[in-house]
């Protein structure tokens, strides 16, 4: 489904990723994971269409497409999916004006029929019910005053409701609460299929407890220095990043 | 400007009352003359244009709108002035209690005492050039009196049309609006002309609010793109009156509004909320004068800009806080969004403040469109021209949602939709 190949990019002058090679099939749940700074929010960014990343050499195959050859909002159509780190606040267009106009946006580049109020509703409802999502946050505006969990959950409440083909989280566990966590895996491994891939990048390795990856990657300074299965996710949790990174370099020095 | 002879039976015409004022005005307009950007009120305001053109008396046989062509909002009354003529055939008048609107033309021939005491004694000619010019020259216009204690549900809505003629027309509209005490009304002055036509609309509007009258005063400016307008709105407040003045201005190549109100008893209120849309090479000049006379009143101003190509605004927010005028609040908002680069705001406040104990806030900001915001819009498949507009939409949705005529809201959104939807389809990114 993606296939990162050599992959750099840069922010002004500065080098962020530094060759990052990667492939996720269908079905698959890769997490990424890395100390702050190490490129994975950058790598996210950029799957996404980030402009402010400049990519210098590489290529990312979607689907057998060139994926960086497409705007944010075809890579969306196409199916893939970003949940943000810091999701934007959007005073004055009210979440459910949104979330349908996204919606119908990716409807129209499927071929598919507009979705009207009153059935969007129905589905935004049932969404909610499946991540315990206060039905008031659908009367605001995107985002505008919520809490940092609310935030995260609408995240996860779009993803349930445009149905992508490649999910990547960047960090969406940071700075939640082990109920809001819970809430956001359940909604998560709803989603799990065999026709659909996740990147899940995060800090903490708490976030696999339930959210139980495939394989796990090790991302230290612009590049995934260390790949394995899920349980390199709590050996890292046991050694640290720091000497992950020690580890890292000696290796690339052998 | 047109001959003397040719406005000479103008200046003649009606009570010998009306006759001495227009000489009065008029001679008052030849001294002062057309204001230049010398003049610190119109620093930004260029009126050459106007100053230049030869404009001509609208004729009396000119084109008429299709009834379909004029804006139906729903409004129980509706004046319909063509070329600044009262047009009765194209109006609406069902009978409200409480509430009488007619043709101020018509007012001044039955000699309605009203128009006498009230007519001109509240928007000063003194320096204001073009007030002396439509007090000289204005011929017909709208009186609108809300009696007592009257709370007519629906609005009053004046059109002006205007239509092009073989050389471009001057009209000069005259409202006058005398809110009673205790009333509750809004009327909705809304300004249109034929697409692509050039005449020059110079309206003048007086507003008497009386002792607890509320009043929900819409100016809706969607002239022609070709067109001049200049507008001055004054009101006056008695005691524990609310003005609520929701003034819109999407049209004209050039146009200077001037928003007044004296908040000239205890406890009155007055709100000026205020969008803007300039596109291409129009320029649009919002002043706005907040005269706090007396204590314990309340005023609360947000004007916002949308600037795209090298569309030009100006805005001026001046507050006065009378020495009397303690315990005045006063918060005054201006926001812009530059859509291009080569759009222009120029944003003043100006507070002259003679009381110690107020409270008097003022901001204003110009910004572009938020990146982020864009950003995750697109990013969750929405294109880039919809995302822009979208966004643009919100920025304006905090003025519009003021607004408590539900036709006229709707009908606004969908035009400035419309409007952005062209622009952004152009800019796409």
């Amino acid at each position: 489904m993606l296939k990162i190949i050599n992959l750099h990019a840069k922010v002004g002058d500065k080098e962020i990723l530094k060759g990052i090679d990667l492939e996720v099939k269908a079905g698959e749940v890769h997490a990424i994971m890395g100390p702050n700074g190490s490129g994975k929010s950058t790598l996210a960014q950029v799957l996404a269409g980030r402009e402010i990343y400049e990519v210098t050499e590489g290529q990312v195959l979607y689907e057998g497409r060139d994926l960086l050859e497409m705007k944010p909002e075809e890579r969306a159509a196409e199916g893939v999916f970003l949940a943000f780190q810091y999701p934007v606040e959007i005073p004055g267009v009210s979440n459910p004006y949104f979330l349908r106009s996204a919606l119908n946006s990716i409807r129209k580049h499927r071929g598919l029929p507009e979705i009207d109020a009153f059935d969007f509703s129905a589905l935004a409802r049932e969404k909610m019910k499946l991540l315990d999502m206060d039905e008031e946050l659908m009367k605001r505006s995107v985002n505008a005053g919520f809490s940092g969990g609310e935030k995260k959950r609408n995240e996860i409440l779009q993803l349930a409701i445009l149905e992508p083909k490649l999910a990547i989280l960047d960090e969406t566990d940071s700075g939640l609460d082990i109920d809001a966590l819970k809430a956001v895996a359940r909604g998560v491994n709803a989603l799990r299929s065999p026709e659909r891939a996740f990147i899940v990048v995060t800090h903490y390795q708490r976030l696999l407890n339930y959210i139980v990856p495939d394989f796990v990657h090790v991302m230290a300074n612009g590049k995934i220095v260390r790949s394995g299965d899920k349980s390199l996710a709590l050996e890292l949790e046991q050694r640290g990043y720091s000497e992950m990174d020690d580890l890292a370099v000696s290796e690339l020095v052998r | 400007m047109t001959t003397l002879t040719e406005l000479e039976p103008i200046l003649t015409s009606g009570p010998e009352w009306l006759g001495r004022l227009r000489r009065q005005a008029y001679e008052r307009f030849s001294a002062l003359g057309f204001p230049s950007t010398k003049d610190e009120e119109w620093k930004y305001t260029n009126v050459s244009p106007i100053a230049k053109t030869q404009f001509v008396r609208a004729p009396l046989d000119g084109l008429r709108p299709r009834r379909q062509d004029l804006p139906d909002l729903g409004c129980a009354v509706r004046l319909v002035f063509v070329n600044g003529r009262f047009a009765p055939e194209l109006s609406t008048l069902e009978p409200a209690s409480g509430l009488r609107a007619q043709s101020l033309a018509a007012a001044l021939r039955e000699g309605h005492p009203a128009v006498e005491a009230h007519l001109a004694r509240y928007a000063s000619f003194e320096k204001q050039a073009f007030v002396a010019l439509n007090t000289a020259l204005a011929e017909d216009g709208a009186l609108v009196e809300i009696g007592k204690d009257a709370a007519p549900e629906r609005p009053v809505h004046l059109v002006f049309w205007s239509s092009p003629g073989d050389a471009p027309v001057a009209v000069h509209p005259r409202i006058l609006i005398l809110a009673a005490r205790g009333s509750q009304a809004s009327v909705i002055e809304h300004y249109l002309g034929t697409p692509g036509s050039r005449y020059f609309t110079n309206a003048v509007t007086e507003a008497v609010l009386g002792p607890g009258a509320v009043l929900d005063h819409y100016r809706i400016q969607d002239e022609s793109a070709q067109a001049y307008h200049v507008a001055t709105f004054q009101a006056v407040q008695d005691r524990d009156s609310v003005l609520r003045s929701h003034n819109l201005a999407f049209g004209a190549a050039l146009s200077r509004n001037d928003i007044n109100s004296v908040l000239d008893a205890e406890g009155a209120e007055g709100v000026l909320n205020g969008l803007f849309l300039v596109d291409g090479d129009r320029h649009a000049d919002f002043h706005t004068l907040l005269d706090h006379a007396k204590p314990h009143c309340a005023s609360h101003e947000l004007y916002k800009g949308i600037l795209d190509g090298r569309g030009v605004g100006v805005f001026n927010g001046k507050i006065i806080v009378r020495k009397d005028a303690q315990k005045t609040n006063a918060i005054q908002s201006n926001r812009n969004l530059l859509l291009s680069p080569d759009a222009v705001i120029n944003t003043k406040p100006q507070l002259e403040i003679f009381a110690d104990d107020v409270r008097c806030t003022h901001g204003a900001t110009v910004g572009q469109m938020d990146r982020e915001a864009l950003f995750y819009l697109r990013a969750r498949g929405i294109p880039a021209a919809a995302a822009r507009e979208m966004l643009t939409l919100a920025f304006a949705g905090e003025v519009l949602d003021e607004m408590r005529w539900e036709p006229l809201k709707e009908r606004l959104t969908a035009e400035l939709h419309e409007i952005l939807s062209r622009a952004m389809e152009g800019s796409a990114a």
